[in-house]
């Protein structure tokens, strides 16, 4: 499956674009064109409306929301739900350890990523084919649940902000990414000068490949930041203390299993109403807050995902 | 490996040395190998510790697999323990829940994987065929962005979206007058609210891959199809879905050898004690035997039988790919 990226690349369109004057549409292209687009319309609305609908529902009153009245546009606009959820000790207490999560598993994932990447990426380097196979291997076949448990019940990581960076500190797929990078982008060449200049492995990987693989650091931080925001699984089994949740299993016992930290246990009627009505406008104003990280950042780095994403595609 | 770090502190030029000596003899592998470790020892160094996570946490759990054939004691571990031989097994595939569960795991997976195939490529054809604009780019960054939304979040939205008091499919359903609906509570909605809530979520991802393998179809054969009077179908037909088509086998390959290790987190969070009987599947049910009921060598022997029939799904299915298409994972 190679894939080359020529054309792409150069201008960012079909060439055969430029020659479109050569020879004319025909009726039943044209026809064909409309239907794509308007296609490709619906597709837009299915994927904006659920997005829009969450967004115009957490900025709306909560007795609105409550009675369905709100679509696409915020009804009786109000920031109650948002004051009350950056209010809330447990929500706050959950986005700042997703926060130390992010960056410091981020931090130790791309270290050593490089680590294995790079020497991996390297022709003369005996027995990196073995390497190579073992680690795809992973990608095929785990021990399973369990038994992943138990090593890191071993380690004594259980319950310790160590379980949510160290066992999943190093993607496959980013390694392929950052190898694939390393091997297509640093000619021999540059390290055969380098050489004879007399520098050693370590401080040619620092001064001239790091410098020059800044794109593909970037876009294998990002992945590691964005799986390690909205992971879920290694805080259900490894974590205990509350203490330590992460705001994706916060979120989970408040939208999914219902338990808001509501500690009014009020008796007057109009009250609980008011209640649970704040409590239905919170739910959409907690996506939005957990999501909103991702997705300031995503138009900025979208396009640099999608090169990565086609790195991946290349295959090495 | 110490020891070369001591003796070799300044690694040599043998390209160099060899073109001097002018050795035509091969080197042997024990020679290349000792080479390539005096050479680069910074290299090997440098991949110790990535090295020691994947035996540690990949290779050591496959070896703590043993426990799917013991008894586990967790005071004796996972080498000291009873040998038990199948049992586990054997009780497993005599439970009645054995069958729910496997029909359940392939029915979804199977889903998924024939729903989130075609359309991505259908999105990513489509994409193609419009110029560069802002159109265009407006369709790929909103269809993109789902990807990027955490499990709990999509899950949240299909369960709000979906209510029946606070949700607008019920409301919109309303409007042709069809009654309320409890999607959630109803077992035979659970597959496909599954598959489709999938497919809004990672269809615009899966077709960024496409889009790049389009890019790299050679514009000449274009070209050529429309200088022979192709129509834009035509060409899609006959140009387009062909040079996609190594891409494509590639990527169903990986999704029929995943069929059975169905995503945990989602079929965990979409699942409530009124759809159970559709949304319990293979791995959900480990997670509750091994640490719900904390029977590790019984949901280990599960998550055993799990990954063999993957491994074995994925070999066959490559090994069929090969022989139609001429393309597999590995050669």
């Amino acid at each position: 499956m190679s894939v080359t990226l020529q054309g792409f690349r150069r201008t960012g369109r079909r060439p055969e674009e430029s020659r479109r004057t050569a020879i004319e549409e025909t009726r039943t292209d044209k026809i064909f064109l409309v239907g794509v687009k308007i296609m490709l319309w619906l597709a837009l609305i299915v994927v904006a409306v659920p997005l829009i609908y969450i967004v115009a529902n957490s900025f709306s009153s909560a007795s609105a929301v409550s009675a369905g009245r709100v679509l696409l546009w915020p009804i009786e606009p109000s920031i109650k739900a948002y004051q009350e959820a950056f209010g809330d000790p447990l929500i706050m207490k959950g986005y700042l350890n997703s926060f130390i999560y992010a960056i410091g598993g981020t931090l130790i994932s791309v270290t050593l990523t490089i680590a294995i990447a790079y020497p991996l990426s390297r022709k003369t380097l005996f027995g990196r084919n073995v390497v190579m196979s073992a680690l795809i291997f992973t990608m095929l076949f785990s021990g399973g649940l369990i038994p992943t448990y138990l090593v890191v019940q071993d380690l004594g990581m259980l319950n310790t902000r160590w379980a949510m960076v160290i066992p999943s500190a190093i993607g496959v797929w980013q390694v392929i990414i950052a190898r694939t990078f390393f091997r297509s982008t640093i000619p021999d060449e540059l390290y055969e000068a380098a050489t004879i200049d007399g520098a050693s492995d370590l401080r040619f990987l620092w001064s001239i490949v790091l410098p020059l693989s800044k794109p593909v650091i970037a876009v294998i931080a990002l992945m590691y930041a964005i799986f390690q925001w909205n992971s879920y699984f290694d805080a259900l089994i490894y974590l205990k203390d509350p203490g330590l949740y992460p705001l994706q299993i916060v979120l989970r016992n408040v939208l999914i299993l219902n338990t808001l930290s509501g500690s009014t246990t009020t008796t007057n009627l109009a009250q609980q109403l008011e209640q649970q009505q704040l409590a239905n406008v919170l739910k959409y104003a907690l996506i939005v807050i957990s999501s909103l990280p991702v997705l300031v950042i995503y138009p900025f780095v979208a396009r640099h995902f999608t090169k990565g994403v086609m790195v991946g595609a290349v295959k090495g | 490996m110490s020891g070369t770090i001591e003796v070799k502190p300044a690694p040599p030029a043998p390209v160099v040395k060899q073109a001097v000596a002018g050795v035509r003899r091969r080197p042997t592998r024990r020679a290349a190998a000792g080479r390539s470790f005096g050479r680069h020892w910074q290299l090997y160094l440098l991949m110790v510790l990535p090295i020691a996570y994947f035996v540690i946490f990949k290779y050591v759990p496959i070896s703590n697999a043993v426990i799917a054939f013991k008894d586990y004691s967790p005071i004796k571990g996972p080498w000291g323990s009873e040998w038990v031989g199948f049992r586990n097994f054997e009780l497993f595939f005599q439970n009645p829940v054995f069958w729910t569960l496997v029909k359940n795991t392939f029915y979804l997976a199977a889903y998924t994987v024939l729903a989130s195939f075609p359309i991505p490529i259908i999105l990513a054809v489509a994409l193609n065929e419009i110029r560069v604009g802002v159109f265009k780019k407006t369709v790929q960054l909103v269809t993109y962005a789902p990807y990027f939304i955490s499990t709990v979040v999509v899950v949240s939205m299909t369960i709000l979206v979906l209510s029946p008091q606070l949700g607008f499919v019920n409301d919109a359903i309303g409007l042709f007058g069809i009654p309320k609906v409890d999607f959630l509570g109803n077992p035979d909605y659970f597959r496909h609210i599954y598959v489709w809530s999938d497919v809004w979520q990672t269809t615009g991802y899966s077709a960024v891959i496409y889009l790049a393998a389009l890019a790299g179809i050679d514009p000449a054969l274009h070209e050529s199809a429309r200088i022979d009077g192709a129509s834009r179908v035509q060409r899609i037909w006959n140009v387009d879905l062909p040079g996609i088509m190594p891409t494509a086998v590639i990527i169903l390959i990986l999704g029929v050898g995943n069929i059975m290790s169905i995503g945990f987190e989602k079929a965990f969070l979409l699942q409530n004690p009124l759809n159970q009987s559709n949304a319990e599947i293979i791995a959900t049910y480990v997670y509750k035997t091994g640490l719900l009921n904390a029977d590790f060598s019984m949901a280990t022997a599960i998550g055993l039988f799990n990954s063999v029939v993957n491994l074995v799904l994925l070999v066959v299915v490559n090994f069929v790919a090969k022989r139609i298409t001429g393309n597999g994972l590995w050669s």
